[in-house]
């Protein structure tokens, strides 16, 4: 900035030559400056000003604008654009690998009442006694009438009721929608399914949630609103369901059991294609735990027997020693064993009924016949350390990882030192408990070749790929041992023509409940894998005190009660599950006959 | 030159005006009848849900087994079972075609017309 002086000094010369005074010359340019300092200011001041302006007209005009649009247009919801299609239900189905329903839901509605609005409550609550069974006049009317104004009287009911209730026509009945679940095949698979009840309830919806089952362990998934649409596929076969559970109340019934248990599992992905427990339950109208606590767990029909049942499941364990012996090279299919004798200790360990197996056995026989003894040198052989790690590997010490919510609670039972005398016993699965679950698992295992399945409920697409825990040439060697059983030996009842069965009996006394075991009510299991030559699926069956009568005397080993409901199983499943049977050559006819 | 210019820009508001008030009513009509739509579909959706619980529930292996039962004299259904399977080789070939077959098959039953005109060719014909 050039600031002009205030004394310019030409300026000064000349005033003083003619006499005029300097000093005017300094005020007239001093107030010439402070003249343009000021209209700067003022110039400044108006652009500020004119800025504020234009932002508060602005301001203003977006308000009032906004007002308007606000004042002028129609009141309305937001809404969502478009795809308000996607969510239909609030819970997911459940279906089987062919997409056949197995759990799904429906619209129905729940009855409350608003007490204000009640014109006659007397007369209502009459009338809603005569409509619903379990209601009584008396109470309800005292409750119309306490004081409260708001009342649940049903959560669902049939679309008859429905109209019944507003039949009566009084306006404090009102009707909230409930989405319910629903199991369109009644008892079938009920111990997978488990059930559903409400949880919090609004008057306009209610949360459906899982309370067994299923339906509890993969709550979050069901109830995702983001895979709603998407059923929940299950690796069950609706059909080989319904027929195991059929053969297995049959058999139940004709060996006069208390209970049994089915597992169906495919080896090779570890899918279980079908799982029954008897005696069952209806989900949809599921009943209370037994309030007794003296009573046992099984007999509700609540529990699964499969899966939360832990019991000793007897000689269907040996197969474990006899593959473990293999595995290490200890022994030989047709190594000699000997089944004279075995002590441990004071204890002195004998076979079934006090029978004797002759001085040795070669290791398939000692399957064959199912010789304590022989089993227990094996597992001598072994080792404690070295058969607990192969029991763990193969599972049977923790409880199933399958996804149903009772499994985390069924622990199996293990002994807590593991000296000789255990390692005998455990061989010959006694002293040791474990779920029919674990069992199958295990026998798959040996099935896939000696690579760990591990069981679940949903459908895979692709084969396991888990640890190796035997090597191949053991498991398919006790595989061979397992159709000797069948064929030599203790499961004969299994032999038939259009499947080749291979498995291991196991006859379990039962453990009395203050300790001892009971003399006479004993757990029978039949583990089997078929077909033979290329192993498809474990079939495990065990029945809860079966007795044979059948028979000049009763019995009640495993091979005359297990093997015949297996057999029963595998000739009417495994048609349906799409294992091409062994066809018997035809009878030859005239023709053919002269030709050869 | 001006005032026409005016007088144009003044069509074109009122033009625009007018489209755009038509506009906004098609607009409101659509979304009225998309919310219309998806009620429809909701409650078709609601409905195609309780037709498949109940075509699962009387197609549940149960009632199809009594049912199976009920009607054997008709139907004869027996549960799937391995007998039941066989091999190609035991298909029948169908029965070799008997003389009076092929006799029935040369019989003449009806007059065939056998006369007719032949097309003329058409490179001879043509010049």
């Amino acid at each position: 900035m050039i600031r002009t002086p205030l004394r310019p000094l030409a300026r000064i010369l000349h005033a003083r030559a003619t006499g005029a005074s300097p000093d005017a010359i300094e005020r007239e340019n001093l107030r010439q400056r402070n003249e343009a300092l000021r209209e700067r200011a003022r110039g400044r001041a108006q652009l500020r000003l004119l800025f504020l302006c234009i932002c508060f007209f602005s301001a203003f005009t977006v308000v009032g604008a906004r007002m308007g649009m606000l004042a002028a247009s129609e009141p309305m919801e937001p809404r969502s654009a478009g795809a308000a299609n996607a969510i239909t239900a609030g819970r997911a189905d459940i279906v089987d690998r062919n997409g056949r329903v197995l759990a799904t839901n429906m619209l129905t509605h729940a009855l409350y009442v608003q007490t204000k609005d009640l014109i006659d409550p007397a007369r209502v609550a009459r009338e809603l006694a005569g409509i619903f069974p379990e209601l009584d006049a008396a109470t309800l009317e005292r409750r119309f009438t306490d004081g409260r104004s708001f009342l649940w009287v049903r959560r669902v009911m049939s679309p008859e009721q429905m109209q019944a209730v507003h039949d009566i026509g009084d306006p404090g009945l009102l009707f909230g929608p409930r989405e319910m679940r629903l199991y369109p095949n009644g008892q079938l698979a009920a111990h997978i399914l488990g059930g559903a009840s409400f949880g919090a309830e609004g008057v306009d919806s209610a949360e459906v949630i899982g309370t067994a089952g299923i339906e509890k362990a993969m709550d979050a998934r069901l109830r995702d609103p983001a895979q709603a649409g998407t059923p929940l596929e299950l690796s069950l076969d609706l059909t080989a369901q319904a027929t195991v559970e059929e053969v297995l109340e049959t058999g139940v019934m004709q060996y006069e059991a208390k209970g049994g248990a089915v597992i169906l599992m495919d080896v090779r992905t570890g899918e279980i294609a079908a799982m029954a427990s008897y005696p069952s339950f209806d989900p949809n109208d599921r009943p209370n735990p037994l309030a007794d606590p003296k009573a046992e767990p099984g007999d509700s029909g609540l529990f699964n027997r499969a899966v939360q049942g832990v019991y000793e499941l007897g000689s269907t364990f040996k197969i474990f020693a006899a593959a473990q012996a293999m595995d290490l090279g200890l022994v030989t299919p047709d190594t000699p064993v000997n089944t004279q004798s075995l002590s441990v200790g004071k204890k002195r360990f004998t076979e079934f009924d006090n029978k004797n197996y002759g001085p040795t056995k070669t290791v398939s026989e000692v399957m064959e016949v199912s010789s304590n003894i022989g089993t227990g040198h094996l597992a001598l052989q072994i080792g404690a350390e070295r058969q607990q790690a192969f029991y763990k590997a193969l599972g049977l010490l923790d409880p199933s990882p399958v996804e149903l919510v009772e499994a985390t609670g069924a622990r199996p039972l293990v002994p807590k030192r593991w000296p000789d005398v255990v390692t005998v016993t455990a061989s010959f699965g006694h002293g040791l408990s474990s779920s029919p679950l674990n069992l199958a698992a295990a026998y798959a295992t040996l099935a896939n070749g000696g690579v760990k399945v591990t069981p679940t409920l949903l459908r895979q697409s692709e084969p396991q790929l888990g640890p190796r825990v035997v090597s191949e040439q053991a498991a398919l060697d006790s595989i061979t041992m397992l159709r000797r059983v069948v064929t030599n030996g203790t499961a004969s009842m299994a032999k038939m023509d259009a499947y080749a069965i291979g498995g291991k009996t196991g006859t379990a006394d039962k453990p009395k409940r203050g300790g001892g075991y009971y003399e006479d009510k004993v757990i029978t299991t039949f583990a089997a894998v078929f077909p033979i030559e290329a192993p498809k699926y474990v079939l495990l069956v065990t029945l809860d005190e079966p007795i044979d009568r059948t028979g000049p005397e009763v019995r009640r080993t495993a091979g005359w009660t297990a093997v015949p409901v297996a057999a029963e199983i595998v000739r009417r499943s495994a048609p349906l599950l799409g294992l091409r049977p062994a066809i018997a050559p035809p009878a030859l006819d005239g023709l053919t006959a002269v030709k050869q | 030159m001006r005032p026409f210019l005016y007088v144009l820009s003044f069509l074109a508001v009122l033009g625009l005006g007018f489209w755009a008030y038509r506009e906004n009513y098609a607009t409101q009509a659509a979304l009225r009848e998309v919310a219309d739509l998806q009620d429809e579909i909701a409650t078709l959706h609601e409905s195609l849900a309780i037709q498949r619980a109940e075509w699962a529930h009387l197609n549940r292996p149960e009632r199809l087994r009594d049912l199976a039962v009920l009607n054997f004299d008709r139907l004869g259904l027996m549960p799937m079972e391995p007998h039941q399977f066989g091999r190609g080789t035991e298909v029948a070939y169908p029965p070799p075609p008997s003389l009076a077959d092929s006799v029935s098959d040369l019989a003449i039953e009806a007059p065939v017309d056998i006369s007719g005109t032949l097309d003329a060719d058409p490179e001879v014909q043509s010049p």
